[in-house]
């Protein structure tokens, strides 16, 4: 596959499976205004998708859009990172996860406008600006939920328990991010690994949450290798449709 | 009833509207997340540039049952507007 195709798959199977698992949330929330807000949320990441699988398909040049990409390929197509896969459980786990993944979808966003592709630069430049915003709403609500009373902190210290493991993929360079980043075209996430964990660990402790102490983390999400059995789930109720009724439109 | 989080009126500058507007209310649980609640409900649709968010229980209001003292002396009083004047035509519409 072209190393660049191979890239955008990543930025946009990343939008495209937590937008998704957001999605979950619609009419479920916990308050009416939290219920609003996940959903602009999930708009946003399904058009960061667009954005991001429409360019790979074009790239690509085999007639694929980003609704072919996005309905059309199975589990070991799909290069999304392991942590965006897991499933929402609770607010707090939803929240955490969104907070994992915003700190880094702001920094690798905010490097990839310096991209030497001008199309990716400039999708990534539209799309910082959503992410900061949902970087500031995530980390205010870990904080809020973490900081405040006894049964929220609980839930969010196993949140963050459950979820820490899958936060270090994100930032962990293999050799296509490498390739990539020495074209200039991608982001140099050696260089993500210590402002992202920086950025992290500062809103966990103003959320006097205690970070598990390891560095392990789990991999095989975005190589495509080692998806986790629930993203098999995911794919089948967003992708039903258009398998039962292929071309479908409405 | 406790522990639902206090209501919050909001206020909202449209693209081109001089003052800001009372568009509804939400609930929040401090200042910071009204705005941004008030943010995703009602901004979605590129409604505005500025938001105002102010605590329910801080708006005090005239009561329903003072309505007529309030409001219905001015009723008969006509000559408080000014409609008794003759505007040049130059003017324009006022």
């Amino acid at each position: 596959m072209d190393p660049t195709v191979e890239y955008l798959l990543r930025l946009g199977d990343n939008a495209l499976i937590l937008g998704q698992r957001v999605s979950e949330w619609c009419g479920h929330a916990p308050a009416l205004e939290e219920d609003i807000a996940l959903a602009n949320i999930a708009l946003d990441l399904i058009g960061q998708t667009q954005l991001w699988l429409g360019l790979a398909g074009e790239i690509e040049g085999q007639g694929r859009n980003a609704d072919d990409l996005a309905f059309l390929r199975d589990v070991y197509d799909f290069r999304n990172s392991l942590l965006v896969e897991q499933p929402n459980q609770d607010f707090a786990v939803t929240m955490m996860r969104q907070f994992l993944f915003d700190a880094f979808s702001a920094l690798q966003l905010d490097a990839l406008t310096h991209s030497k592709n001008v199309e990716i630069a400039a999708i990534a430049a539209k799309c910082h600006k959503e992410a900061l915003y949902h970087l500031d709403r995530s980390s205010e609500t870990v904080i809020g939920l973490g900081d405040g009373t006894d049964i929220s902190h609980a839930k969010m210290q196993n949140a963050l328990d459950r979820l820490w493991v899958y936060a270090g993929e994100l930032v962990s360079a293999d050799d296509l991010d490498r390739t990539m980043a020495k074209a200039g075209v991608g982001v140099d996430l050696d260089a993500l690994h210590t402002p992202y964990f920086e950025t992290v660990r500062a809103t966990l402790a103003t959320a006097t949450l205690r970070v598990p102490d390891t560095d392990f983390a789990h991999k095989g999400g975005k190589s495509g290798q080692r998806h986790s059995e629930h993203l098999g789930h995911i794919l089948t109720s967003m992708q039903w449709l258009q398998r039962a009724y292929p071309g479908a439109k409405w | 009833m406790s522990q639902e989080w206090p209501l919050w009126e909001i206020f909202i500058r449209g693209q081109h509207g001089m003052s800001h507007r009372h568009v509804g209310s939400l609930h929040a649980a401090d200042a910071e997340m009204a705005i941004k609640n008030a943010r995703d409900v009602y901004t979605r649709r590129n409604e505005g540039v500025s938001i105002w968010v102010i605590e329910a229980t801080h708006i005090t209001a005239s009561a329903p049952s003072e309505k007529g003292p309030y409001f219905e002396p001015s009723n008969s009083k006509v000559y408080r507007h000014p409609t008794f004047f003759d505007i040049p035509d130059d003017v324009g519409a006022m």
